[in-house]
């Protein structure tokens, strides 16, 4: 096997290796923690595709802000009482068909079509991921999703400060 | 040179690790967890498929558009987990717990 395939099979069984135990471990916090070694391999995949700067955005904005997020609002919740971790055993049955359904399902569809069957990845190279074109390309001919998605951000940041503000007129009325 | 069935299976793993993840568990943020695992699964088979249609036309920019929807959908995620853990914050307020069968006031 070529130094390609290793590395693709080695990142991919990390990968996958820590999805299971973020969807399987008791303890929130263990989740989190596994879900961040996970969106770090999958950035690793992107450097093998040469995406360079999605890799590091991935690294920052998912590993850094959202995951960050995640651990503080866990923390501050205090979630490791005595409560449900799992759902019943027959729902952890009747999804685990589900998803073994739709995974062999799908997988047949891919296995059948001609994209699949003959076309390559490009690893290593190519210049579609470096963070030059991607910015000439972002501000040239994605300008307006550009503005859009900093106007979704202004409504994000104004719903998260509102929704956690807590009433103190009501409280002093009554 | 990888072949795309190869990503096509990891992503398709990832995702439907990520679907269990959401069926099984009964703490809320633990599913909003799972459900961006499922962005990201989707993320890497889009940068896949650019890389596939930029092997196809090297010269070009031929596979861009991928990573620019992978730019967005980065976007969205960030937004859409911070308003969610906000509402579960509201939530936890009331309930002093975040257990998802406690999630059925509309029905009383």
């Amino acid at each position: 096997m070529s130094t390609a395939e290793i590395l693709f099979f080695v990142l991919a069984g990390l990968t996958v290796l820590s999805a299971l135990l973020t969807i399987s471990s008791k303890s929130p916090v263990h989740s989190i923690l596994f879900l961040i070694v996970t969106f770090f391999s999958i950035s690793a995949h992107y450097i093998l595709l040469n995406a360079q700067f999605l890799a590091v955005v991935n690294i920052i904005v998912y590993g850094g802000a959202i995951m960050v997020l995640f651990l503080f609002v866990v923390m501050l919740m205090n979630l490791n009482k005595e409560d449900a971790k799992f759902s019943k055993p027959f729902i952890i049955l009747v999804g685990s068909l589900a998803s073994v359904i739709f995974f062999v399902l799908t997988a047949g569809i891919f296995v059948k079509s001609d994209i699949t069957v003959n076309n390559q990845a490009l690893l290593y190279s190519g210049d579609i991921g470096l963070t030059e074109r991607l910015g000439e390309v972002l501000y040239s001919d994605y300008v307006v999703p550009f503005e859009l998605a900093s106007i979704l951000f202004m409504a994000a940041m104004i719903g998260a400060v509102l929704l956690s503000k807590k009433k103190k007129e009501e409280e002093l009325e009554s | 040179m990888i072949p795309i069935s190869y990503y096509l299976f990891l992503a398709l793993t990832l995702f439907t690790l990520g679907m269990v993840g959401v069926m099984i568990r009964r703490n809320i943020i633990i599913m909003l967890m799972c459900v961006e695992l499922m962005l990201n699964s989707v993320n890497l088979l889009l940068v896949a498929f650019s890389k596939m249609h930029h092997a196809k036309n090297p010269g070009t920019d031929a596979g861009i558009d991928g990573q620019m929807m992978v730019l967005f959908i980065m976007v969205v995620a960030a937004a859409e987990v911070a308003v969610g853990l906000s509402i579960m914050i509201l939530f936890y307020r009331k309930q002093y717990n975040v257990d998802v069968r406690n999630l059925n006031r509309l029905k009383h």
